[in-house]
């Protein structure tokens, strides 16, 4: 990934930076800059809005054939976990044994590696999920 | 009102009926001596050599492909097609949504005839997609889910697929046997079409116990890697009964959208853009899903054709697992799904796949479909979805007269 397009969203991947509509309370992640509901309302009324981290496991799964570049964690268990604040992301799950996950499993976001580009080049950083109760 | 809800597509939409008079397809496969220029010219050739023409009297060229640019590092395929068909002074456009390319290319062709912007249009769609190796041809795949929301954090296309597979089980009790069932009916059917990239029959034993992909979904539950290229000719309907094809009506169409990453919808477990689709399909030619005798649906995973009978109203959400095992969806069934073996088992040239479904269709109405022929078809129906589904087209058919 080119290094200003993973730049760009350095705030959201760290800190997990959402945005939250100003005319309805809804709160979204990755940040928009219109409410979907909203639509019109909601123009200039997106304000930076910062996830606590933590939620519960919709679905998951185990992947035994990764992209190359996560080769070394295989087998992995990807989740989408819909967080506190009501808005849904896609990340890894470590720290998790696969028996025991399932829907509505509590779990937090932690920041991990999320890959690199070559031995010298640009590493990733970014939010992985690990169970709360660990 | 009651009375406009009675008309068809075209009296409401003031437009011209739109018949398909000439099929072509190549054979899907690992096709190591063609290129992407000889499978869309041959598919070309053939739809126009069924309809009769020579090609001077193509007024237009849609071509649907997902990702030349990514799979042979070549853009602006369609003048390259027209050029490499001899007809390189034919106005072509490239159409792209993703896996619905196929779908959406034949949607505007349709539009073009039924406007009566043009009269006679090729709409073909063509993917070379086995000169990179199968992991870089499956990254590309997943270039149609959101590459810095989803694949970057280490989803790949399998497992948004998977999660959907993991929701219905969850919620409706769908089991690992019938999302093999679909792997086995779509072998089934593929052994009786010359076409296919795997013409065999396979057992639930054989799926069940292929290597894990991303769980709950095998290396069976996948459809394969392929190039191959299908094209129609459109012309108005009117003037159908001139050519050598023997017609099949384009009825309606419909297309739908939705988010386009998987955790952004509340129901994981179904198709919005798929049900959208449907709805304006089935309004615009005013039949009922009931009416449908067989249906062509993307069944890139097995998972996928378990969601699109149910959203596309065949079944109830949640039956769709069920009606399989019970055999509801085999070849002269309750309705006959994926008789061409589906993407599954005919293959998977991406941006070829709806036209590939139309080829299917064509043939089946005017009963040219050989050893998995349905029964006498009224209504048949194609549906072709985008990526993970942020997108979806789905098209009605119906022999002319």
């Amino acid at each position: 990934m080119p290094i200003p397009r993973f730049w760009r969203e350095i705030k959201q991947r760290y800190k997990g930076i959402g945005s939250r509509c100003e005319n309805c309370g809804k709160i979204y992640f990755p940040p928009r800059k219109i409410c979907p509901e909203c639509r019109r309302e909601s123009f200039q009324k997106m304000e930076e809005y910062e996830l606590e981290g933590k939620g519960e496991v919709v679905t998951y799964t185990k992947i035994n054939e990764p992209h190359p570049e996560f080769e070394m964690l295989s087998p992995y268990i990807m989740a989408i976990v819909e967080t506190e604040e009501g808005a849904r992301l896609t990340g890894h799950l470590v720290d998790a044994d696969i028996e025991d996950v399932e829907p509505g499993m509590k779990v937090e976001a932690t920041m991990r590696k999320l890959g690199e580009e070559s031995r010298d080049g640009l590493i990733y950083y970014g939010y992985k999920f690990w169970p709360l109760d660990r | 009102m009651q009375n406009s809800e009675k008309r068809s597509m075209t009296e409401v939409h003031n437009l011209r009926d739109v018949a398909i008079i000439g099929i072509g397809e190549t054979q899907i496969g690992e096709l190591w001596d063609k290129s992407l220029r000889e499978l869309g010219i041959e598919a070309g050739l053939k739809a126009l050599k069924d309809a009769g023409l020579h090609g001077d009297e193509v007024e237009k060229l849609y071509v649907g492909n997902m990702s030349a640019g990514k799979l042979i590092n070549q853009e602006h395929v369609a003048p390259l097609i027209a050029d490499y068909a001899g007809i390189s002074e034919v106005p072509s456009t490239r159409i792209e949504s993703g896996s619905a390319s196929g779908g959406m290319a034949l949607a505007e062709g349709y539009k073009a005839v039924a406007s009566g912007m043009e009269d006679i249009v090729v709409v073909g769609g063509a993917e070379k997609m086995t000169d990179v190796g199968e992991q870089e041809a499956k990254d590309i795949l997943s270039s149609t889910a959101d590459q810095e929301w989803e694949t970057v954090f280490g989803a790949t296309f399998d497992s948004l697929y998977a999660m959907m597979a993991r929701y219905h089980m969850d919620n409706h009790g769908t089991t690992k046997d019938q999302l093999a069932q679909v792997a086995v009916k779509n072998h089934a059917n593929a052994a009786k079409n010359p076409n296919a990239q795997y013409p065999r029959e396979t057992s639930k034993k054989f799926v069940k116990n292929a290597p894990m992909v991303a769980d709950p979904l095998g290396m069976f539950d996948c459809a394969p890697i392929s190039d191959g290229g299908a094209a129609v000719v459109l012309c108005p309907a009117e003037r159908a009964d001139s050519f050598d094809g023997d017609p099949v009506e384009i009825v309606s169409l419909g297309q739908g959208g939705d988010h386009m990453a998987v955790h952004e919808r509340r129901d994981i477990g179904t198709m919005k853009a798929t049900e959208r689709a449907a709805k304006k399909a089935y309004k615009r030619a005013s039949v009922k899903p009931q009416d449908i005798d067989f249906a062509e649906v993307h069944d890139n995973y097995t998972i996928t054709e378990i969601m699109a009978i149910e959203d596309l109203g065949f079944f109830e959400k949640g039956e769709g697992g069920r009606a399989t095992e019970e055999g509801k969806t085999e070849l002269n069934s309750d309705i006959s799904i994926n008789t061409s073996g589906g993407l599954k088992a005919k293959g998977r040239p991406v941006g070829a796949v709806g036209l590939n479904q139309a080829v299917e269709a064509v043939l089946q109405l005017r009963g040219e479909a050989g050893e998995r022929q349905v029964d006498q078809p009224g209504y048949g129906l194609i549906h072709n979805i985008g990526g993970t589904g942020a997108s979806a087209i789905v098209h009605i058919l119906r022999r002319w007269s």
